[in-house]
C-alpha cells in the first residue's frame, strides 16, 4: 500500500492542504476532507452531473476527477456561488422560476449553468436543452430550468 | 463506487510518463481527460496500481496544421476539437461530427486520442480516425513509432498499444475546399453513444462522385471504412440504382450486433436510413468543381 499524498487546492478562493489517499475522488476531499458537502455525489461514474464543479473556470465531473490531480488548482464550487442570506444570481433565477423540487440535483445544475454563462454562446430552447443535457434531475422535468437559463441569458446579453 | 488505485505520477514529459508505465510492470495506465478511464475505475473494472497522469505534460494540447495532414496532441479535449477553426475549415466533417459527442462537461474533459486509445466501438473518434486515414504516433521505452490506425484497433476496446507506451499525437487527412461531408448517427438520447453512424465525404466532378469515403459505426465489432460502398458511389451521381446498389453493399459487409437497446435487424435498418441521409448530404454540400 502506497503511502497518502499532499494535495493543496484553492476552493472558492481559501487554500486548503490536505494529506490523503491519491485514490480520493475529488467530489470526495471536497464532501469529507473539506466539509464542503454542497457538492453532491449521485452516481460516481460520470452520467448524473450532480457533482458537477468548475476547474479552472470550466464545469467538471469532481467524481471523474482525483484530488491529487487538482492539486494548485482553483476549483469553484456551489458554496462560492452564494448564501442562505444572499443567493448567487443562478440561484436566484433557479429559485424564481421554481427550477427545483428536492434540490440535490441543483448545485450541481447551477455549476454547469454558470460554465454555459461564462464560457459558452448558447442560444435559444434547443441549445440550452444540449448545454444541460449532462445533468439529470428527476423532479423538474426541466422546464422550469430551461426557463431560469433562458432568463439568465437574456439578462446577460442585455448587460453586453 | 471509489477506485482501487495504489499510486499516482504526475508526468512532466512524455519520457517521464513512458519510464513511469515501464517502472509499473505492465500494470500502469495513462488518464487524460479521463472521461471513459474514471468511471471504469470506480467500478473497478479496471485497477491500476499506477494512474500515470499526463495533463500537465507541456505541448501536447495542439492542434496542428502541417501540409495536409492535421496534428492532434494527446492533450486536446473535445470542446477544442469542436471549436477549433483549423479543424472547421480543413475537416468540416469532424467539426460536424463533434456536435454529436457527449455533453458540455464532458467535452471539457475528454479528449480525442484518450477516446481513439479506449476504442470503444461506438464512439466517434475511432471511427473518425479511421475515416481521415489516422497515423497514431506512440512512445515507448524502445522510441517512437508511428501505427496506421487499421493497425492500431484491433477489436472492441483493444488496440495495439504495449503496456509501457503512450500515444503523444494523432494526425489525420484534411480535405480540398468544396468536399462534401454527411454525418449521421442515431442515439437514444443526444450525446449518448450512438446506436449506429455513418460518415461520407466526397468530390463532386463533371456531375459524378469522386474521392468517396464512407465509414460506418456500431455495425460491426470496431468502426471502419467500406470499400465496397465506397466503390459503388465512385464515378457516379447518387441517382435511386446507385444508391440501390451502395445500400446492398452495405448490408453485405455488415455483421452487426444485437443487445439491449438495437436487434441486428434493426442496426441494419438504421444503417440504410442513415446512409441515404449521409449521402444525400454530402452530395448536396459538394460545390461543383472543374477539372484545373
Amino acid at each position: 500500500m502506497s503511502g497518502k499524498v499532499d494535495v493543496a487546492v484553492y476552493v472558492n478562493g481559501v487554500m486548503y492542504a490536505r494529506h490523503v489517499e491519491p485514490r480520493m475522488l475529488l467530489s470526495d476531499f471536497l464532501r469529507h476532507e473539506l466539509g464542503l458537502t454542497g457538492t453532491h455525489v449521485g452516481c460516481e461514474h460520470g452520467v448524473c452531473g450532480a457533482c458537477t464543479i468548475l476547474l479552472e473556470g470550466r464545469s467538471a465531473r469532481s467524481c471523474l476527477l482525483l484530488a491529487v490531480q487538482v492539486d494548485g488548482a482553483e476549483i469553484e464550487t456551489i458554496e462560492g456561488q452564494g448564501s442562505i442570506d444572499q443567493l448567487g444570481r443562478v440561484q436566484q433565477a433557479m429559485r424564481q422560476h421554481h427550477g427545483l423540487q428536492c434540490g440535490f440535483c441543483t448545485p450541481g445544475f447551477v455549476m454547469t449553468i454558470t460554465d454555459i454563462l461564462r464560457n459558452h454562446d448558447v442560444r435559444g430552447e434547443t441549445e440550452i436543452r444540449e448545454a444541460l443535457s449532462g445533468n439529470i434531475c428527476r423532479c423538474t422535468g426541466y422546464e422550469h430550468i430551461v426557463n431560469a437559463v433562458q432568463e439568465l441569458l437574456s439578462e446577460q446579453e442585455r448587460a453586453r | 463506487m471509489k477506485p482501487a488505485l495504489l499510486s499516482y505520477h504526475c508526468a512532466t514529459s512524455i519520457e517521464d510518463a513512458v519510464a513511469a508505465l515501464a517502472a509499473a510492470g505492465g500494470d500502469g495506465k495513462i488518464i487524460a481527460g479521463g472521461q471513459s478511464l474514471m468511471p471504469m475505475m470506480n467500478f473497478r473494472l479496471v485497477r491500476p496500481s499506477v494512474l500515470v497522469d499526463i495533463n500537465r505534460i507541456p505541448g501536447l494540447d495542439t492542434i496542428t496544421l502541417r501540409g495536409n495532414r492535421l496534428g492532434v496532441g494527446a492533450l486536446v479535449r473535445h470542446r477544442m476539437t469542436a471549436s477549433d477553426e483549423t479543424i472547421r475549415s480543413h475537416i468540416p466533417i469532424l467539426h460536424g461530427v463533434m456536435q454529436h459527442v457527449a455533453h458540455l462537461t464532458v467535452r471539457n474533459r475528454g479528449t480525442f486520442v484518450g477516446s481513439l486509445c479506449h476504442a470503444d466501438p461506438a464512439a466517434e473518434m475511432p471511427m473518425m480516425t479511421q475515416f481521415l486515414n489516422g497515423t497514431v504516433h506512440v512512445a515507448g521505452p524502445q522510441g517512437r513509432r508511428q501505427v496506421a490506425v487499421g493497425d492500431f484497433i484491433t477489436g472492441s476496446l483493444t488496440t495495439d498499444l504495449a503496456s509501457d507506451e503512450m500515444v503523444y499525437e494523432v494526425d489525420l487527412d484534411t480535405f480540398p475546399e468544396g468536399t462534401g461531408w454527411g454525418f449521421h448517427e442515431f442515439a437514444r438520447r443526444h450525446g449518448d453513444y450512438a446506436l449506429a453512424a455513418v460518415a461520407v465525404t466526397l468530390e463532386r466532378e463533371a456531375g459524378v462522385a469522386r474521392r468517396v469515403r464512407l465509414a460506418v459505426m456500431g455495425l460491426d465489432d470496431r468502426s471502419r471504412r467500406l470499400a465496397e460502398v465506397e466503390a459503388a458511389l465512385e464515378g457516379e451521381a447518387p441517382d435511386a440504382a446507385v444508391l440501390d446498389r451502395a445500400l446492398a453493399a452495405l448490408q453485405a459487409n455488415i455483421t452487426p450486433n444485437g443487445d439491449l437497446n438495437a436487434s441486428p435487424e434493426y442496426r441494419r435498418h438504421l444503417a440504410n436510413v442513415l446512409a441515404k441521409r449521409a449521402i444525400a448530404d454530402a452530395w448536396a454540400r459538394a460545390g461543383e468543381r472543374s477539372r484545373t
